[in-house]
């Protein structure tokens, strides 16, 4: 049986703690009495993955099993969570293929042959034909990518796009034309975090700049409370709506998948262990690790954290109506991820780590940093944040100037001309959005390239507002001075300093939690 | 007799300011230098139309650190008599009556040396007022020079005395100082410019260099046009705030351009093979290059749009790549001084004037120097946006 979560308070006799700090980690000594927040351990995992997908197909919640809703002749459309999650990627075959292929044979078997499948990416960057290959599996792929079967979704294709009408808060709902056109949709998701699955889906990753602009703005995501309880999410409220438009027009199975917080093998197995249960092995593989890492050169060292694959096992698979499978979905996730924290500190400490949804085999630039911290794992609490309001949230990362022109160019454009202007989520909404939004080089790049879409970086701006609206201080510990000053942040050498740095706010004897992730956490703060 | 710095001829002296000039500073003012502090016999104002100034203030321009760092191209030693003393951004005080001018008038000088200063039959350029384009600048009663400054029989600014014939001057409108005045001639030069850009309404422009002749450029473009966007390329934090208070839409840095414009005007930005060169597709309406190095022409050149303009008013240098002028089919056209008639019909130094009595202008004469500190005074030019200063001028009075 898996351990729960657990809080421990730092005494005299705790060791130094692990802190992931971008492509590495440290070891930090904290204050006494600090209360640090583990993850649970890896839930247990499915034995037999594919016969619980079969399960979930033949048995799902509401819904007729799959088999019957299939039919010869029909339009069948597939789509699927794209590669921003699971993160880290997981080690091959993945999920999403699995349920795949299982879904496929069935189609074969009711004698269905208008199948296409469906990156559902929305905004994010299109996945290479390999990035592909590698979600869907080599026999997917061969059948069905050289006909053009298999696609990135393009929210720019304005031929390929329906609107399906509005909500009854006037919200568009705009999706792809061959998903809206389809007898039956299945969307295939991955459910690693809360945040992800249920309505948001469909009515967000098969959804054009016209829809997504009613969510996706800074008033929305500052009343988000919290991204990982869909019933306290503005943004989520927005996107059930849209669901419930969608699904009025398109006939939607959904599958999804739950995964164990299994991530890290191998040599870098510390990682998932709490320090003091290290064993001799752990602490050597610690050490070598650290030292490796501190003489590899820079690319060696992204190649090395681009490389990891995570283990993760199944935790559950549920299909049928969104709605029950997505309370399915969800009681899995929390019971891998809740960890109960008694009250909120004044000062929050969060490490963060090498990958994010958005820069999986790229670079994590200063704003993705600055979303993952502030937006993704600051946001990664249920009922409370962990840091009271007007607290102070102190970051590891070295936040250096690095884009990817590939990946990110409209990033590097917001960083140097829209943060120089204003770093307030809604002045630049109102001022810069529409622009970059609109710009047609990067909607040229979206489409043709492999860019994020022009306004992704404005996506991520707001996505940190409900932690820049709540908290007093952000303090970033080893990060490039200039790079953060320029998000509006300020820059500690250590994490003395740093609290030094904020004790005007927070006294010279604060209260401090430290989110002890990755592995995924969720703070369920009361 | 008076105190003159001349530019004499001495071809290893040009060479050796061509070789370190413009990267060692201390080095091109010191022995490398063409220039020296000499007692000379003052200009004559012998013949009708001529009277002599005592320059108040005379500016530094960067075509006068060109000369000295021996960056001028070879092209101009056909229009240049030496030994001369340059300095052709002067205001002086008339030391004889000049025609309708009486003595004392406070004047600036137009320094381009036409066919009436020099006594010929009207050339077609100064037939129809476009005085700056005379073709007789090497003939006449006045030795060869295509402006005061760079002629051996007029003198320059550099020095205690100038001559300067009628048609060159305009008198100073009282309650206006002089370090305002000093400036009307670069100025004068920006309008010229500005209206040879020929910006149409809404139109967006580029000018890429904010030193004095950028940030004047700047300025005109923004009183004389209706362009739209103006994007200003500078290097240093004092240029970047100028910039804006000239009238520039938004401010870059030089490695910024090519995403500042195409952010600003929607273009698409490609790279070219191995030199990891840019270019954009699309792009401003108008460039205006105010510096004359080839990084910055290949720069203007590269992010002006199909059929776009490119105006080069700095003095401009070897070496660029003409391919987006023919791709692109860009219309390329120089300024050079200041016409007579400008398409506004009125002479530039007028509209100079008035520019230089309203505009924000306080505080660019950033430095006087004595003559006899000539070493310093071009040093400080030479570095002068790094050290926050527009324009670096000579006391002639103090010297």
């Amino acid at each position: 049986m898996a351990r729960p979560g657990f809080v421990l308070e730092v005494d005299d006799r705790t060791p130094p703690l692990i802190v992931h700090n971008g492509e590495g980690f440290l070891l930090e000594r904290f204050p006494l009495g600090t209360r640090v927040v583990y993850p649970p351990e890896a839930l247990p995992a499915v034995r037999d993955v594919d016969e619980a997908i079969q399960n979930a197909l033949l048995n799902p919640i509401e819904s007729e099993p799959l088999p019957e809703l299939l039919r010869p002749g029909m339009r069948l459309t597939i789509a699927f969570d794209d590669i921003s999650l699971p993160l880290p990627p997981m080690k091959k075959p993945d999920i999403r293929q699995r349920v795949i292929e299982a879904v496929l044979e069935l189609a074969a078997q009711a004698g269905v042959d208008d199948v296409e499948l469906i990156s559902a990416n929305a905004l994010h960057r299109r996945l290479t034909p390999n990035e592909l290959r590698d979600i869907v599996g080599e026999r997917v792929f061969r059948s069905f990518f050289p006909d053009g079967k298999l696609y990135n979704f393009d929210a720019e294709d304005r031929d390929n796009l329906t609107h399906l009408g509005q909500t009854r808060h006037g919200e568009d709902v705009e999706i792809s034309k061959r998903a809206a056109e389809s007898d039956l949709l299945v969307y295939v998701n991955v459910n690693l975090v809360a945040m992800d699955g249920g309505h948001k889906s469909t009515s967000i990753g098969l959804a054009s700049y016209k829809s997504l602009k009613h969510h996706h703005n800074s008033q929305t995501m500052i009343h988000s409370r919290s991204f990982m309880d869909h019933k306290a999410s503005k943004m989520h409220h927005s996107a059930w709506r849209m669901g419930e438009v969608l699904t009025e027009h398109v006939k939607v199975f959904q599958i999804e998948t739950t995964l164990s917080n299994d991530i890290f093998g191998g040599p870098i197995e510390f990682l998932q262990k709490r320090e003091w249960e290290w064993s001799l092995k752990d602490q050597a593989s610690m050490l070598g690790t650290k030292r490796a890492l501190a003489a590899a050169p820079a690319k060696v060292r992204h190649k090395i954290f681009t490389d990891v694959r995570a283990n993760y096992g199944l935790t559950g698979v549920n299909a049928g109506a969104i709605e029950p499978v997505h309370e399915k979905t969800l009681e899995m996730v929390h019971r891998q991820h809740l960890v109960e924290v008694q009250g909120q500190a004044d000062v929050g400490v969060i490490g963060v780590p090498y990958l994010g949804p958005y820069n999986v085999n790229s670079v994590m630039n200063p704003i993705l940093a600055a979303c993952m911290g502030m937006g993704y794992h600051f946001n990664s609490y249920r009922g409370n944040p962990i840091v009271r309001k007007d607290g102070a949230l102190i970051l590891y990362h070295p936040v250096p100037y690095e884009f990817s022109q590939l990946h990110h160019p409209s990033y590097v454009d917001f960083f140097e001309e829209v943060l120089a202007e204003s770093t307030d989520p809604a002045t630049i909404e109102a001022k810069f959005e529409k622009q970059y939004a609109e710009d047609p080089w990067y909607i040229h790049l979206y489409r043709t390239s492999y860019a994020y879409h022009g306004v992704h970086p404005f996506y991520m701006w707001y996505w940190i507002s409900h932690c820049l609206d709540h908290c007093g201080d952000v303090v970033w510990v080893g990060a490039n001075r200039k790079t953060v000053e320029r998000m509006g942040f300020r820059s500690a050498s250590t994490l003395q300093d740093a609290l030094e740095m904020v004790s005007h706010s927070v006294g010279r004897s604060p209260s401090i939690t430290y989110l002890h992730n990755p592995p995924h956490l969720i703070a369920d703060v009361r | 007799m008076m105190l003159a710095l001349e530019m004499y001829r001495s071809p290893a002296k040009y060479l050796a300011a061509k070789a370190v000039g413009g990267r060692i500073p201390g080095v091109l003012t010191g022995p490398a230098a063409p220039l020296r502090l000499v007692t000379i016999n003052e200009p004559k104002a012998e013949r009708e139309g001529w009277a002599r100034i005592r320059p108040i203030l005379s500016g530094i321009c960067g075509s006068d650190l060109g000369m000295v760092t021996g960056s001028t191209k070879l092209y101009f030693s056909a229009v240049v008599s030496m030994p001369f003393v340059p300095g052709h951004e002067i205001v002086g005080e008339l030391l004889d009556d000049c025609e309708d001018l009486p003595k004392g008038t406070r004047v600036v000088m137009d320094s381009v040396l036409t066919c009436a200063a020099r006594g010929v039959e009207p050339c077609e350029g100064c037939v129809s007022g476009n005085t700056n384009r005379c073709d007789r600048i090497t003939v006449g009663h006045v030795a060869p020079g295509l402006q005061t400054g760079f002629c051996r029989d007029t003198g320059g600014g550099w020095g205690n005395l100038v001559v300067a014939h009628r048609s060159q001057l305009y008198a100073v409108p009282d309650g206006m100082s002089d370090e305002r005045a000093v400036l009307v001639e670069p100025l004068a030069g920006a309008v010229h410019a500005a209206l040879r850009a020929k910006v149409q309404p809404g139109q967006s422009v580029l000018v890429s260099g904010a030193g004095a002749v950028g940030l004047f450029t700047t300025l005109a473009l923004r009183e004389l046009t209706q362009a739209g966007r103006i994007t200003v390329v500078a290097k240093h934090a004092k240029q970047r705030e100028l910039a804006r208070a000239f009238g520039a839409s938004d401010v870059v840095a030089p490695d910024e351009v090519f995403r500042g414009v195409r952010r600003s005007t929607g273009a698409f930005r490609l790279k070219q093979d191995f030199s990891g060169g840019e270019f954009l597709l699309g792009g401003v309406d108008v460039a205006v290059d105010a510096v004359g190095s080839k990084n910055s022409i290949d720069t203007v050149l590269r992010v002006t749009k199909a059929g776009g303009r490119v105006v080069l008013s700095g003095m401009p240098a070897s070496g660029a790549d003409l391919s987006p002028v023919w791709f692109r089919e860009l219309e390329v056209t120089g300024t050079y001084a200041s016409a007579r008639e400008e398409p506004n019909g009125r002479p530039a130094f007028e509209t100079a004037l008035e520019l230089a009595g309203r505009a924000p202008l306080d505080g660019i004469v950033g430095a006087r120097y004595p003559l006899y500190r000539w070493r310093e005074a071009l040093d400080h030019a030479h570095s002068a946006g790094r050290l926050g200063t527009v324009k670096v001028a000579f006391d002639v009075r103090a010297s």
